[in-house]
């Protein structure tokens, strides 16, 4: 175990607005950005093994749209949308999202979220950073809430994985 | 849902990697600080440091043993939190460990081509 690298993504919230998720590949900049905004590449791995991916809209330049959805392995549809703000091949990606399944009453403006997605690195080794920006305290509460409601029966299988150290 | 009493406050507390390294460890039972500095090779103003920041937000609680003072987790307090960053960050993990998947296989394509972009 000691000898294997660290490979899972690590989670912080480095403001009250913020969730930055980190994870190191071992592979180049440009070939990790081709798979962050090439569809076909993007299908492969955004369903996170809880379903398969179903729509996935890339028009990759400044103010260009995008969606992704996906159908959980439950039926449940989950989709996302939104425009890209800033584009640096191979360096840096900064989106806006909007969940689509905000809850009555909410509006897009209040909910969306601003994503930069930063590669550091080099010919064999990139760092992705995926900063999730919220518009607010609020709306990133909203975005915790949401997720637990949609990810409860995955924290519920997770926690049957690792009940021995929660036990 | 009732998720009231769960403060952001509680969730930043608990979001940071070492301090869930801390709950983790406290997971199997109620432990005196030096058993954690031996544990995760923090030094001891450290673990005293986010034992303080999760005892303000109730994730854990302490005790007094004599001169020994002892840290056990305040489960139901913190276990939907902890949860839900385990799952978030889970989901992210098993992403990225197809997108390895991916990027072998270009990385093959592109050794083969002899191309570089």
């Amino acid at each position: 175990m000691a000898v294997m690298p660290d490979r899972r993504a690590t989670l912080t919230l480095p403001t009250d607005e913020q969730i930055l998720i980190t994870r190191e590949f071992d592979a180049p900049r440009h070939l990790v950005y081709r798979a962050l905004t090439e569809p076909e590449l993007v299908k492969r791995w955004w369903h996170a093994k809880r379903g398969r991916v179903t729509v996935v809209e890339i028009d990759l330049r400044a103010g260009g749209a995008w969606r992704y959805v996906m159908v959980a392995d439950d039926g449940m549809e989950v989709g996302f949308h939104g425009t890209y703000r800033e584009i640096v091949p191979d360096e840096r990606l900064v989106t806006v999202e909007v969940f689509e399944g905000l809850p009555e009453g909410v509006s897009e403006e209040d909910a969306a979220t601003v994503n930069t997605a930063t590669l550091i690195g080099d010919d064999e080794r990139t760092t992705l950073t995926i900063l999730v920006q919220a518009p607010s305290k609020i709306a990133r509460d909203a975005i915790i809430d949401s997720g637990m409601e949609l990810g409860l029966q995955d924290a519920l299988d997770l926690l049957e994985e690792t009940a021995s150290s929660l036990a | 849902m009732a998720r009231a009493a769960t403060t952001t406050d509680a969730f930043n507390a608990v979001a940071e990697p070492r301090r869930r390294e801390i709950l983790d460890a406290l997971a199997s039972g109620e432990r005196p600080v030096n058993d954690l500095v031996r544990q995760l090779g923090l030094t001891q103003p450290q673990v005293s440091k986010h034992l303080r920041v999760l005892r303000e937000v109730g994730a854990v609680e302490m005790r007094e043993d004599g001169r020994r003072r002892l840290y056990r987790l305040n489960g139901p307090a913190l276990k939907p939190v902890h949860d839900w960053i385990k799952e978030y960050e889970q989901t992210w993990s098993d992403r990225f460990d197809l997108m390895d998947a991916v990027l072998d296989e270009l990385k093959d394509k592109e050794e083969g081509d002899g191309s570089h972009a």
